[in-house]
């Protein structure tokens, strides 16, 4: 059974499919990668598996379960963890209290007070942020204020995790320990549906990849088979060829 | 710690020794107190601005005057929170979908349409346009409001500490990342924005005695609602000792002020106000880090150090 899977997924905006009619599998374990042209809807596809908005029509399973229609904290708490494509740290706040909410609320049974900040500890220690957990969150660099958002989304003890563009403005350094990051994630048993648009890293470390253009599944496959791919590199890596190297 | 006992050894003491009207400007206070921390509690951390605490306030009022004579003193109190509690479950369930200015607007509205459903239901039902309050004595009602000062503070003291307390500080940080972190924002706004106007309502009964003669425009007066977001500005709202400071500094310039310069009080007010946000974005008590390392950067090298590892961090 698919960890998660999506049949006929639609969202509607006014009259403009944002996504439309996409079926999609994510496998137990995998490392699963989504690309595609800017507006190709590949976020809302994200925002509509974690619940931010209700889809249209069409049904989304996670573990077998429908999860269509519930809330997005239910979700969270059901297992699926998310990172945004604009970090949206808690600004108010230090790291570790960022990275506290998540694992207070994130988990199905009630947590108590010194487990919560020991799973605190140990999320910010596994992205490596540890000596920064009593840091103002805006002190922080971009590619940090990122890691807390893994974090916060790990210390909810998710099944899946969803990353939406972790690389985005990194430069080639950051992008290689983004990607061992994110390898490292999936080694402790957390499936990975990662929305990226550096390509280096989306064929490095995904073993398989869905292609969306203007809302609808356009390919699937393996990295190599996505990469010869006559439709994909005429949407795609035409242009993504040259910006994404 | 000793301070605190201090403050309540103060207040304890003081109808020993001062004259009615200073103990009245006391309760007064403690009311400022009550009001600035619970908006604070809510407001403060949500971000959701509140402009309704004059309802809450106007219904704890409107609680005593119509049961003072059929109910002893803290049952009405306990009545005018629960009424407000309950109030503000219904409002909040239907405003809280609201964000940013909507939400303050709609709580505007609600000052100006309860004051007016008021006022038609007192009318019809019985033929009044206002009510005398029996008078209770100045000593009573001081005890009466420190006992609800304690209570309002500790309770918000623990909610600030607890886990709701951090989930309120997320809702204001960034609310989608706080749903998504499995935080139920719905129920935890309702249900803290249901707690703050409990603490008001209970403070408007206790309000209610000296005022003597109340009327709808006088219960619902929308200075209480101004009053409490002025004092958490004022005080500053990073730490739960902020709207206190602010509640006791303001409550009692604005009784001075108000009989030294009369109706031109809200002016000299004003001026303070700007001059607070202009140079002071944190509030009085956004003063105390800045104080402290100045002094500890003369005195000693414990200030000094904490920065030390703060910038090898970043």
């Amino acid at each position: 059974m698919p960890i998660l899977e999506g049949q006929g997924v639609t969202k509607l905006f006014g009259g403009l499919a944002a996504v439309s009619n996409v079926d999609f599998r994510v496998e137990q374990g995998e490392i699963l990668g989504l690309i595609g042209p800017n507006g190709a809807g590949k976020t809302t596809l994200f925002n509509l598996i974690s619940a931010a908005f209700p889809t249209s029509s069409g049904e989304i399973r996670f573990n077998g379960q429908r999860i269509s229609g519930l809330k997005p904290h239910q979700i969270c708490r059901m297992g699926v963890g998310r990172t945004f494509q604009e970090t949206k740290v808690f600004s108010n706040m230090p790291v570790l209290q960022n990275v506290l909410t998540g694992a207070f609320f994130g988990t199905p049974t009630r947590v108590s007070g010194a487990d919560a900040i020991g799973e605190a500890a140990k999320a910010l220690e596994f992205v490596g942020l540890s000596a920064m957990s009593a840091t103002a969150i805006n002190d922080l660099t971009l590619v940090n204020q990122k890691r807390v958002e893994v974090a916060r989304a790990l210390a909810t003890k998710p099944e899946l995790l969803l990353l939406d563009e972790l690389m985005a403005g990194l430069n080639p350094t950051e992008v290689g320990e983004a990607m061992e990051l994110v390898t490292k994630i999936r080694d402790t048993g957390i499936t990975i549906f990662m929305v990226e648009h550096v390509m280096k890293a989306i064929m490095g470390i995904c073993e398989r990849i869905i292609v969306l253009h203007h809302g609808e599944k356009i390919a699937e496959g393996k990295p190599k088979e996505i990469a010869s791919n006559k439709q994909v590199i005429e949407v795609y890596l035409g242009e993504g060829a040259h910006a994404g190297s | 710690m000793g301070f605190l006992l201090l403050v309540l050894i103060f207040i304890a003491t003081f109808p020993i020794y001062a004259r009615s009207y200073d103990i009245r400007v006391l309760t007064l206070i403690l009311i400022y107190v009550v009001l600035a921390v619970s908006w604070a509690m809510f407001s403060g951390t949500t971000g959701y601005m509140s402009l309704a605490p004059a309802a809450f306030v106007g219904l704890g009022v409107y609680t005593i005057a119509l049961l003072q004579e059929t109910l002893p003193f803290p049952v009405i109190i306990v009545i005018g929170g629960l009424i407000s509690f309950v109030f503000a479950l219904l409002v909040g369930l239907v405003t809280l979908r609201l964000r940013g200015i909507y939400f303050t607007i709609f709580t505007f509205g609600l000052v100006v349409f309860l004051t007016e459903l008021v006022q038609f239901l007192e009318t019809r039902i019985f033929r009044s346009h206002g009510w005398n309050i029996i008078p209770i004595d100045d000593a009573t009602l001081l005890y009466t409001m420190l006992v609800l000062v304690v209570v309002t503070v500790l309770v918000i003291y623990f909610i600030q500490r607890s886990r709701y307390g951090l989930a309120l500080l997320s809702i204001g940080g960034n609310e989608e990342a706080a749903e998504h972190m499995g935080i139920n924002t719905t129920m935890t706004k309702v249900l803290y924005f249901a707690v703050s106007s409990m603490f008001m309502g209970a403070a408007g009964v206790v309000l209610a005695p000296n005022l003597v003669y109340i009327n709808t425009n006088i219960a619902f007066s929308l200075f209480y609602s101004f009053m409490p977001i002025l004092m958490a500005i004022f005080g500053g709202m990073a730490h739960l000792s902020g709207p206190i400071v602010g509640a006791v500094i303001f409550g009692y310039l604005e009784r001075t002020l108000r009989t030294q310069l009369f109706s031109y009080f809200m002016l000299g007010f004003g001026i303070i106000l700007v001059a607070i946000i202009l140079f002071l974005p944190n509030g009085i008590i956004g003063l105390v880090p800045t104080l402290q390392s100045k002094l500890g950067g003369l005195m000693a090298n414990s200030g000094k150090g904490k920065q030390g590892e703060q910038h090898a961090n970043t």
